[in-house]
């Protein structure tokens, strides 16, 4: 990540006259990257995203894009769909389009034009004339998809992406976005169900009660988490007791089949153990137990939370 | 600025093209035109002329019939009671009047015969004249003409005139409160149709959660500021299709429906009835032409009302535009929007209530230079002083220039509310939190 990230937050502030929403978030986002932001309901993501957005002002603390300080300008590089979407009920999708694209800067014939290649892309063009309450809910999301990369931002923020979306409509618009990665753009995901993007993000932040607990690389997030433990399925009767490992649960299936979860201690690494394995017992599967974005950040939250608050910050 | 201009264009256009607009820009002026016409229409229906025909068996009206009054026309049959009956069961008359010989100390015996029964004003009407020629005999009797009575009758007609520092100009109390009720009217109806308008379109954008991603693009006042002129737009746009079609359809109605014409075939018909002559037509066509002649004499300060009416219209329009949209932004229904919606449409409402108690009958007093003065109040209540004249420049400036701080200071408290409100959903709002908002950092 020597490169400059094309967004970054450094010691954001921002409090509500109740509560705070985010106390002191510094973030690094690198430019081509899908980025995960996640975190609980209430913990602040949105707060971020609207400061990001210049919808709202941070109390202070800053945000630069490419390394300049946020301002108007930054607009039209900017593409978000927020959790709460809807549009305008009464007007056609195409005229619909047309105004959100001008509001972000656009003339009105390249906005034509990109909204013809867009309609046809998502196989809609026959919408353009029809009125929005005239669509089903899972067309409208595509259109709401398609006001948001319109005006081609190469930071493209999507808040609670999946959560309206059909399965169909969720995998479609999976597939545009990495076709919008490809193409350069910066893709940030904010979501508090954090399996739904684990697969696709590169980069992730985790944020719990208005403060930033973890990011970094997806890979190096899981290294640093890894518990060195294995799953092994195979036949046989697989040892009890070894100075170097830890059977952490066994059960015993038909026709003397096992499946064990076993850590490693210090100093062991799983070639021992598969060499162990491999002159006592059939092996038939083995495989490193990663844990899930999830099971980090609870453990993450834990490590930095008293017990009593644990339960309110899992999902 | 372009961005406030193209949300401008959609807040107009949308509008525009709705058909409930286009609906009611065609039927305001008809509504209006008819609320004029109709009156006249079942004036002239209704009260078609009625012919009396008067059998002096008394000799009552030997010397002369009643004069015509107003719709109702005399006219002599055959004095024998009998006879005269005959006569008007074979005529077109309305009525039958027979006089006996009478005891002039105490006229009894005097009978009105009719088809379908008098209405109540053709009895007073021929009871009146029966009364005149009894009086008129027994004035006679007493040694006094009539006309010399009728010399000593008073009728004193008031010329008002307003004194003012542009010299004299003669006015007419009349058309000034027309005018000032007609303007007072317009702005009323127009800030609460126009302002509930920009309400309804700012709670329309936060439930239909597209006002996160509009402001993504634009500042809320920018938005907010399109809406509250594209509305304004919108409203001028009605209004002066209004005129213009109220112009137009009037004045084709006046070419079938003048008041000349009406009187010129009336006396036709009457003319055709008695035969009398046209000598009282030409009063009647006086009496018609007065309305005209009043708003001629009442020497209105035109281009002075015309002026102040747009500015006020705007203004007015522009002060509580702004304040509706504040209560749009800080509510998530139509329901919660009445806590907040009577503070501001009560001083409205209050200077309409009042205009008649305070502005009309007192239009320079000490209320009335205080709530023209205060921007709640001051786009109707000045209206409705003006046509009354003497309204001092200096005070005219001030209303105007207290109007737009007035403004301001709407539009930038209502800015506050709404940059907050617009993003605040499923919470009660309450006043002491609305007053939090405005001092919220951006």
């Amino acid at each position: 990540m020597a490169a400059q990230p094309i967004l970054q937050a450094i010691d954001v502030h921002k409090a509500y006259a109740a509560h705070v929403a985010l106390n002191g978030v510094s973030l690094d986002i690198p430019e081509g990257s899908i980025f995960g932001l996640l975190g609980p309901n209430g913990a602040g993501k949105t707060s971020l995203i609207r400061i990001i957005t210049q919808i709202t002002g941070a109390d202070s603390g800053e945000i630069r894009v490419r390394g300049e300080k946020l301002q108007p300008k930054h607009i039209s590089e900017i593409g978000y769909l927020p959790e709460e979407r809807g549009l305008y009920k009464k007007m056609k999708v195409g005229e619909q389009l047309l105004y959100l694209a001008r509001l972000k800067g656009l003339s009105r014939t390249d906005a034509t034009q990109r909204i013809k290649n867009w309609l046809e892309r998502l196989d809609i063009r026959a919408w353009a004339e029809k009125n929005v309450e005239d669509l089903s809910k899972g067309m409208q999301q595509k259109v709401q998809f398609v006001a948001t990369v319109l005006h081609e931002p190469s930071i493209i923020i999507l808040d609670e992406p999946f959560s309206g979306f059909d399965p169909i409509n969720a995998n479609l618009i999976k597939d545009e976005i990495l076709k919008l990665r490809d193409n350069g753009a910066t893709i940030i995901f904010s979501t508090h169900r954090m399996e739904s993007v684990e697969e696709l993000c590169d980069s992730i932040a985790l944020i719990n009660r208005s403060r930033k607990v973890l990011d970094g690389s997806v890979r190096d997030i899981k290294d640093t988490f890894k518990t060195q433990t294995y799953v092994v399925e195979g036949k046989g009767r697989p040892m009890i007791l070894h100075p170097d490992f830890e059977v952490l649960e066994h059960r015993e299936r038909e026709n003397g089949h096992f499946y064990d979860i076993i850590k490693l201690h210090a100093g062991t690494t799983s070639n021992d153990l598969l060499r162990y394995l491999i002159g006592n017992v059939e092996v038939h599967a083995f495989r490193e137990l990663i844990p899930s974005i999830n099971d980090i950040f609870i453990r993450r939250v834990r490590e930095t939370m008293p017990e009593s608050l644990v339960e309110e910050v899992t999902i | 600025m372009d961005k406030i201009i193209l949300i401008f264009q959609r807040e107009y256009l949308t509008r525009v093209r709705k058909k409930s607009f286009i609906i009611m820009s065609l039927i305001g002026p008809l509504l209006t035109v008819a609320l004029f016409a109709v009156p006249v229409l079942i004036a002239t229906l209704s009260d078609s002329d009625k012919v009396v025909a008067v059998a002096d068996a008394g000799g009552m009206f030997a010397d002369k019939l009643p004069d015509d009054k107003g719709d109702i026309h005399f006219t002599r049959v055959a004095a024998d009671l009998p006879t005269a009956k005959t006569e008007f069961q074979k005529s077109k008359y309305d009525a039958l009047l027979y006089v006996p010989k009478l005891d002039l100390a105490n006229p009894t015996g005097i009978q009105v015969f009719s088809r379908k029964g008098l209405g109540m004003s053709l009895e007073r009407d021929i009871k009146r004249a029966v009364d005149n020629a009894v009086e008129t005999k027994r004035l006679s009797q007493a040694g006094i003409e009539r006309s010399v009575l009728d010399n000593m009758k008073a009728n004193v007609d008031l010329q008002t005139v307003s004194l003012s520092e542009d010299g004299e100009r003669s006015s007419s109390t009349g058309v000034s409160t027309g005018v000032a009720y007609m303007c007072g009217f317009l702005i009323y109806m127009f800030i609460f149709i126009y302002g509930i308008q920009i309400m309804r379109g700012v709670m329309e954008e936060k439930t239909n959660r597209i006002v996160e991603v509009v402001i993504s693009s634009v500042k809320p006042f920018q938005l907010m500021m399109g809406k509250v002129l594209g509305i304004a737009a919108v409203g001028f746009t009605q209004l002066a299709l209004w005129v213009l079609l109220s112009v137009g359809i009037s004045s084709a109605m006046a070419g079938s429906f003048s008041p000349d014409k009406m009187v010129q075939s009336r006396v036709e018909r009457v003319n055709a009835a008695t035969g009398t002559s046209t000598a009282q037509a030409k009063e009647k066509k006086e009496e018609g032409n007065k309305i005209v002649q009043a708003l001629q004499q009442a020497d209105l300060n035109v281009p002075l009302i015309v002026g102040c009416f747009l500015f006020y219209f705007l203004g007015g329009y522009l002060f509580y535009g702004a304040l509706f949209g504040a209560i749009g932004s800080a509510v998530d229904s139509e329901t919660d929007t009445q806590q907040f919606m009577l503070p501001v449409t009560m001083p409205l409402v209050l200077t309409f209530v009042v205009s008649q108690a305070v502005l009309t009958t007192n239009p320079n007093g000490t209320v009335a230079f205080w709530m023209s003065m205060i921007p709640f109040t001051s786009p109707i209540a000045m209206m409705m002083r003006l046509p009354f004249g003497g309204v001092p420049m200096w005070q005219l400036g001030l209303s105007m220039l207290f109007l737009v701080l007035g403004f301001v200071a709407a539009i930038w408290v209502a800015a506050r509310i709404y940059r907050v409100g617009i993003l605040m959903y499923g919470k009660k709002v309450t006043y002491g939190e609305l007053s939090k908002w405005m001092f919220y950092k951006g």
